[in-house]
């Protein structure tokens, strides 16, 4: 499967682990579902990136199945994580972000659909450590445009538009900063409950 | 996404539906297997398969045939209309007088005058029976009550009436009639080819008026908006297929990988949506046609040699970039190993005159298309992100120079200048 995936490799790195560009995320280990929603929404224009687009335009969605389950199983391992370039008072704020949320401003904790380790939770839920500042923060943002899209009801895009662009900075950076876990494996399926309604992720 | 071709005047390029839709369209003829139409409602659907009808009539992931594409085009951006039979905003009041009326003279059933991006020119070599079953097809599928969008092109070409002019000068109402001096399938290849097709909406040039002459037809041209180079069918130093194998003629078609080469860009989709449904009897018979187009034509490429001192620096820092990038697939040789990865030694399409396909595919990288043939395709890796220009222009034309091979050799801003073609 690697051969025929030579195409992924050229940005993605040989074993799906990300490289060092800030935009080409890690595709290893997250969870099948979350990698199969992404490819079918490059194929269909939901999530724009031009050169996404035109690789998966002509691919059939059981090969699309079959691509996601491919880097869903392998564990290569991570590179170590990058260091903060914020103050510790935002890496602070993202850290409470990140793990309380705030309920005044009904803001859910990422953990509580991302998982207590941030690692995702199956289905399709994706994991969120491993990855650079730069791409979380342009994926936040895209949410928030419109530019990155998922089946309504559209989660991201609720939560996106409550964070100010400070608060993306700081979540952003914390989640950069965190190490990669020993086992990066997501959660079950239901293993927990989640706080909001997600097309792509329905609720039990 | 929009990536559109321009054909004769702007042919949409199509995109293709989902596999949902394509799954939903087998069972819904299967389910009318008791009908008296059924077997027409078949031929049709096999019938818009040969003309891909989908590929504009249906946005990627939205509802079959409700139209809405938008095709951008020199002249403005067009939408590709409603063939639902819903009917308010479809073809569900048509008569099948009005349908042959439209595919024939390229005339809406009020007498309007359509924009040739709907290739008319093409299917008004579909015969009358064939145009039937077409319609009976459309009819079958779910109406879809979704309003035409306006067309918004520049001013003057909002004008219907130019139309009139560009027909003069472009369109020859009539349907195929067949060469006695030809065999049945060369006949059955150059009805599809020349018809349902409509393959000379790309492989001809166009002029400056978004017209193609009947006399260069099949002589391939840049594809506008597309930057991509749909390559002669009638020369054999571009894509005439006058020393291929009518078995990798029809592989290539059917399964869009053969052991001569692979398709990519706009040729992808059309193998895609449509190629790849037909019979094994119809591809063969595309494929003697085809074949025909580039018999007489001289074999081989005769291109300038590479200048000897631009070139010895040109190639050096090719065949180190070839070497470290290139070879393990595509072999130290140019060999290849296909179907998986294609020959570069000897292979047409990297040697044209016309150096834009191989630079773009060197950017972009790319998959064939995923068919039945071919369910598993591999891929090309982009190379934009990691190659300068400089060393994009020298592998290019060390690929384009080398083992055998004689192409032009290909400059640095060449390659810049593609770095921003449309990919989508």
């Amino acid at each position: 499967m690697a051969a025929r995936l030579e195409a992924c490799a050229a940005c993605h790195g040989p074993d799906g682990q990300g490289t060092d560009n800030d935009y080409f995320p890690r595709l290893a280990g997250k969870p099948a579902g979350y990698l199969f929603n992404q490819l079918l929404a490059f194929k269909q224009g939901r999530r724009r990136y031009p050169p996404m687009n035109y690789l998966l335009e002509y691919q059939s969605d059981t090969y699309l199945h079959e691509i996601a389950a491919y880097f869903a199983a392998i564990r290569p391992a991570a590179a170590p994580p990058s260091v903060p370039t914020v103050s510790d008072a935002v890496l602070a704020h993202g850290r409470d972000l990140v793990t309380h949320g705030e309920s005044g401003r009904g803001l859910p904790a990422c953990v509580r659909c991302h998982g207590p380790k941030l690692t995702g939770m199956e289905p399709a839920i994706p994991g969120l450590v491993g990855l650079h500042a730069s791409y979380i923060s342009a994926q936040l943002g895209a949410f928030r445009y419109g530019t990155r899209t998922a089946i309504e009801p559209d989660c991201m895009q609720v939560v996106a538009a409550l964070l100010t662009e400070q608060d993306v900075s700081a979540v952003a950076a914390y989640l950069a900063s965190l190490p990669f876990p020993p086992d990066p494996s997501p959660l079950r399926k239901g293993s927990q409950v989640t706080p909001l309604p997600c097309g792509s992720e329905p609720n039990p | 996404m929009s990536r559109v071709i321009l054909r004769c005047n702007l042919r949409g390029l199509v995109r293709i539906v989902g596999a949902a839709a394509v799954v939903s369209i087998a069972i819904g003829s299967a389910g009318r297997a008791d009908s008296p139409d059924a077997a027409l409602i078949q031929k049709g659907e096999y019938l818009a398969r040969a003309g891909d009808c989908i590929a504009c009539h249906t946005n990627p992931g939205d509802k079959l045939f409700a139209g809405g594409r938008p095709m951008p085009t020199p002249f403005g951006t067009i939408y590709s209309t409603n063939v639902t039979p819903d009917p308010q905003t479809g073809i569900g009041a048509w008569s099948a007088d009005d349908f042959y009326s439209l595919m024939h003279r390229g005339r809406s059933p009020d007498g309007g005058l359509i924009y040739p991006v709907m290739p008319f020119g093409s299917y008004t070599k579909v015969t009358r029976q064939d145009c039937d079953a077409i319609f009976a097809y459309l009819r079958s599928v779910p109406p879809v009550h979704q309003p035409n969008r306006e067309n918004q092109l520049r001013f003057p070409y909002d004008n219907r009436a130019l139309i009139l002019g560009w027909r003069t000068l472009f369109f020859d109402e009539g349907e195929y009639k067949p060469d006695p001096g030809k065999s049945a399938e060369w006949n059955r290849g150059a009805y599809l080819v020349q018809g349902l097709g409509h393959c000379t909406m790309c492989h001809s040039p166009i002029n400056a008026l978004g017209g193609t002459s009947e006399s260069r037809a099949f002589e391939g041209g840049l594809i506008p908006m597309q930057e991509w180079y749909a390559p002669s069918l009638t020369s054999n130093k571009e894509a005439g297929l006058g020393d291929w194998s009518l078995q990798d003629i029809s592989e290539l078609l059917r399964t869009g990988v053969s052991r001569r080469g692979a398709v990519y860009g706009p040729m992808a989709e059309v193998v895609y949506d449509s190629l790849q449904y037909l019979t094994d009897a119809d591809t063969r018979a595309m494929a003697i046609y085809l074949k025909s187009l580039g018999e007489g034509s001289p074999p081989g490429v005769a291109g300038a040699n590479v200048p000897p001192a631009v070139g010895s620096l040109l190639m050096a820092l090719g065949k180190t970039v070839y070497d470290a990038h290139c070879a393990t697939c595509h072999g130290a040789a140019g060999e290849g190993m296909p179907p998986a990865y294609p020959p570069l030694a000897g292979n047409q399409s990297i040697q044209m005159s016309s150096a834009v396909n191989p630079i773009r595919m060197v950017l972009n990288g790319g998959l064939p298309p995923a068919t039945s043939g071919n369910p598993r395709p591999y891929g090309m890796p982009p190379f934009a992100q990691i190659l300068s220009d400089d060393e994009v222009a020298a592998v290019v034309t060390y690929i384009r120079s080398s083992w055998g091979n004689l192409g032009e050799p290909v400059s640095a801003a060449q390659a810049n200048a593609l770095r921003s073609a449309p990919l989508d």
